[in-house]
């Protein structure tokens, strides 16, 4: 039998819509979320980590190899799509702010504007990916061939099986990239229409809040992914 | 998360930067640093995430311990991953 | 205090509250969610169960006579990826803990009750995944899905078997995301990190693997799966690449999954062990920070899965080394173990002997994991049935033992029925001489050389005896657990009621009726006393001689 007395504890009226029934205040449940998303994001690290994992032990072996596919990206392509998703992180980043201080027209625009740059970002991943098929650079293709030659050792063909590997990362990550960018773009797309129906205001824009964080880690990735995969080894 | 909020002024400080940096990384890529081309193009991605998650992602103005504790979780048991990886591909050749 | 009466006059629990396939299979309420997971678990353990025995079957005689041996293949792939991703792994945290962090920390349900049931969902989707694969003719890989058998070699239903384990894998990390944000922001005032029981503390530990681990294991299966099907070229050996990549990315979650496996174990011992012994835990401190401590060195020593697989001999001895730091907390949880019975009033009840179990079998498996973290044993015993002792002493001595003690200690609160307890013992008893007849034969059939994976092993017939041993142990083992299948069925229409505290034991699970309300809490507790404070309750385990 316990001696101890289990005591009331003061709750907070429900006179908010969003709170849900099990937490105790709306603050309690704001923090859970935003952890929540944080934790989601913590095993998204660990998600794409195994592939830069690979990577590294890929390119450290082969880097002669790899320096050469990576020549065959288009940089340009690269850098612009870099440039599109850090305008799309501005975009996110106002669209929370918007939630912050009640702006909720602006807050649809902002939202409607990410989702444009995001699809800009696919498209131009679109046509890089249709220049690697023309170009024969698919791996595990019979008509793959890379005719590159190794940085600085002119003469010498990159070795069409570890340039093979080469794109397999590269498609693997940058494929895993861009699932992740279409989710994203579902997501908000979800997100906007609620905004524009007023489902958020300053004491309740936390989806908004929790699906800016995803969509900054997914441009966080790229900015990783960019450097790595296209400017391995670039000078003359 | 905070309640703080950035001013719009802050958003677009970090953008520029973030923008700029990806302009250094161009560059920086098309100058012969040797063995440091690598370590020059990680360490300005690693300055524009550290930009993107301080302040795109409030955490500079978290309340909250746990976050950043996340994060440094996060960027841990990855450096494990691949460090304690390298330690056989980094070795397999000796002896 | 308030108490809902429902149309009969009997009390609302979280199982009359609502009758009805719809409030089961959309229900966000844990307790549901909890025994939605322990129906498919039972299925699968039986599924996985059923493959043992074919196994265990074929090896009564050297000759591979009872199956095909690509057959044989499929029947020890299938055992182990069922018994791992679908019984192992979900088991204790998704059905008892799931019932109890909640209740235990004073709170009305998890953090995100609709992602509990999306985990729910998964698990399922990923279940009919691999019953599927199985009925369509198996999988050959191993549990273990090395390349490039997986990816170039087989014809079987890798695909579909990667892809359910994919999933499970989501519904894993979901749990664990749920469990680690609910034990940081839904405590009850009072209830702080060092008043929480250590059943508690052991699914936090388990919950960080889960979300750390499983997302490598995620993308590892992803890449061999686009391996096979677009011939990406990852892991293949003719374009350059290292199997061995596969292995790193595999065992980097496989390694600490085998401690998502016992952890939550681990705190159900504590629990029975506190409770059946009257005291409270001995080091309650290192308790925690030794289960803390195995997760994060669970993580730093995937690699002696691999010693002879083809890595450098010096990431070896790394590996090796780190290997034995990862005993030490284990050993600290023993020893609290044994000193929290010391010197207690110790009564025999299901959940003890089944904990008493635990810490000798646990231990056995524990010490043979440090003769295989030694290279130079490790050289000969490696893909023995030596190995194969020592995980199913682990996991079965261990872990199921566990799983055992606390579905028989928990049942009152969960079904608010008494199970019957002489059943109870016997049944314990027969699975303890049936596991140690199991495997115990194999450690010495290990060390004698016979290599696992086999169907056949007639150039060795001096095996045999061993053999027929461990396939009579099996069977008697099996017996062992369908009693329980039975007497807890029986006990839900014939078992006595429950008390709300039927082991007058500690914790604020004890202090909501048997079955709880769906709710939980009728008031938000406020706690202010430590956890295991046996030293303040009045009375023995009712019912000890």
């Amino acid at each position: 039998m316990h001696t101890s007395p289990v005591t009331t504890a003061h709750h907070e009226t429900h006179e908010n819509p969003a709170l849900l029934h099990h937490f105790a205040t709306a603050e309690q449940q704001k923090n859970a979320a935003s952890f929540g998303m944080w934790v989601f994001l913590l095993t998204e690290v660990m998600f794409f980590g195994g592939m830069f994992c690979a990577y590294l032990v890929y390119r450290y072996w082969y880097f002669g190899d790899f320096a050469a596919a990576s020549k065959s990206l288009d940089w340009r392509l690269g850098a612009v799509n870099t440039a599109v998703l850090i305008c799309s992180s501005l975009t996110v980043a106002m669209a929370v702010r918007c939630g912050q201080v009640g702006k909720q027209k602006a807050m649809v625009v902002y939202l409607a504007l990410t989702i444009l740059l995001g699809l800009v970002f696919l498209g131009i991943k679109g046509i890089e990916y249709r220049d690697k098929f023309v170009e024969h650079h698919v791996p595990g293709q019979s008509d793959f061939q890379l005719k590159e030659a190794i940085p600085r050792q002119p003469g010498v063909l990159a070795n069409q099986q570890h340039a093979q590997v080469y794109f397999s990362l590269y498609f693997a990550m940058t494929g895993m990239h861009a699932l992740h960018m279409i989710i994203g773009v579902g997501l908000f797309a979800f997100l906007t229409y609620k905004a524009w129906k007023g489902a958020y205001s300053p004491e309740y824009y936390t989806p908004v809040e929790n699906a800016g964080l995803y969509w900054h880690f997914v441009d966080i990735v790229w900015i990783y992914l960019f450097p790595l995969l296209y400017l391995i080894d670039r000078h003359p | 998360m905070s309640e703080h909020i950035s001013s719009v002024k802050l958003y677009v400080g970090i953008w520029l930067a973030l923008l700029a940096g990806t302009g250094l990384t161009v560059l920086a890529a098309r100058i012969d640093l040797g063995p440091f081309n690598t370590i020059v193009a990680l360490s300005i991605a690693t300055i524009k995430a550290i930009l993107v998650v301080l302040f795109f992602m409030h955490v500079k103005y978290a309340h909250e311990k746990m976050t950043k504790l996340v994060i440094v979780t996060a960027i841990f048991f990855l450096f494990i991953l691949l460090a304690l990886s390298m330690a056989d591909y980094g070795t397999r050749l000796w002896s | 205090m308030a108490t809902a009466v429902v149309e009969t006059g009997e009390r609302e629990t979280y199982l009359n509250k609502e009758y009805g396939i719809k409030s089961w299979l959309l229900t966000v309420d844990h307790k549901r969610i909890a025994l939605l997971y322990l129906a498919g678990i039972t299925f699968f353990f039986f599924i996985g169960g059923f493959f043992a025995l074919l196994i265990r079957l074929e090896l009564l005689t050297p000759a591979g006579d009872l199956v095909q041996a690509d057959t044989y293949n499929k029947l020890f792939t299938m055992h182990g990826q069922v018994m791992v991703f679908f019984f192992l792994i979900p088991a204790v945290p998704a059905v008892l803990g799931n019932f109890l962090i909640p209740i235990m920390i004073g709170a009305k349900d998890l953090a995100f009750p609709r992602i509990n049931l999306l985990s729910w969902y998964l698990y399922i989707f990923a279940g009919i995944l691999m019953l599927y694969t199985i009925l369509a003719g198996g999988v050959d890989t191993g549990w273990t899905f090395y390349v490039p058998l997986s990816t170039e070699f087989l014809k079987t239903n890798v695909i579909t078997a990667a892809l359910a384990v994919f999933i499970a894998g989501f519904s894993s990390i979901f749990t664990g995301l749920n469990f680690i944000v609910t034990i940081h922001r839904m405590r009850a005032p009072g209830m702080t990190w060092n008043r929480l029981p250590l059943f508690v503390w052991a699914h936090y530990a388990t919950s960080l693997i889960q979300v750390l681990g499983t997302p490598v294991l995620a993308i590892s299966i992803v890449l061999v799966a686009l391996e096979r099907l677009l011939h990406l070229g990852i892991f293949n050996p003719a374009l350059g690449g290292d199997p061995l990549l596969f292995q790193h990315l595999f065992w980097f979650y496989s390694h600490p999954a085998v401690y998502i496996m016992i952890l939550p174990g681990m705190g159900i011992v504590s629990e029975v062990v506190c409770c059946f012994s009257r005291k409270r835990i001995f080091g309650y401190q290192a308790m925690a920070m030794a289960l803390l401590g195995i997760a994060v060195v669970g993580f730093l020593v995937w690699a002696h899965h691999m010693f002879v697989a083809g890595i450098s001999v010096y990431a070896a001895l790394v590996f090796s080394l780190l290997s034995y730091f990862v005993a030490v907390p284990s050993a600290i949880k023993v020893f609290n173990w044994t000193s929290t019975m010391y010197k207690g009033s110790i009564t025999y009840q299901t959940p003890m002997l089944y904990a008493f179990g635990f810490v000798g079998l646990f231990t056995i498996g524990g010490l043979t994991g440090l003769f295989l973290a030694a290279l130079g044993i490790d050289i000969h015993v490696t893909d023995t049935y030596f190995v194969v002792a020592h995980f199913h002493y682990i996991m079965v001595g261990g872990m199921v033992m566990a799983y055992m003690a606390g579905m028989h200690f928990w049942w009152p609160k969960i079904s608010g029925r008494m199970y019957p307890e002489g059943w109870g013992r016997l049944a314990a008893l027969i699975v303890f001489i049936g596991f140690n007849l199991t495997f115990f034969p194999q450690f010495i059939l290990g060390y004698m050389g016979m290599p696992r994976r086999y169907w056949d092993y007639s150039p060795a017939p001096e095996f045999q005896i061993l053999n027929v041993l461990s396939t009579a142990g099996a069977t008697i083992l099996a017996v062992g657990y369908l009693l329980p299948m039975i007497y807890f069925l029986w006990s839900m229409r014939y078992g006595k009621p429950a008390p709300d505290n039927p082991w007058n034991a500690a914790g604020l699970e004890w202090t909501v009726p048997s079955p709880p309300s769906t709710f939980n809490f009728d008031e938000q507790p406020v706690v202010t006393w430590e956890a295991y404070n046996y030293d303040e309750i009045e009375g023995e385990v009712p019912g000890a001689h």
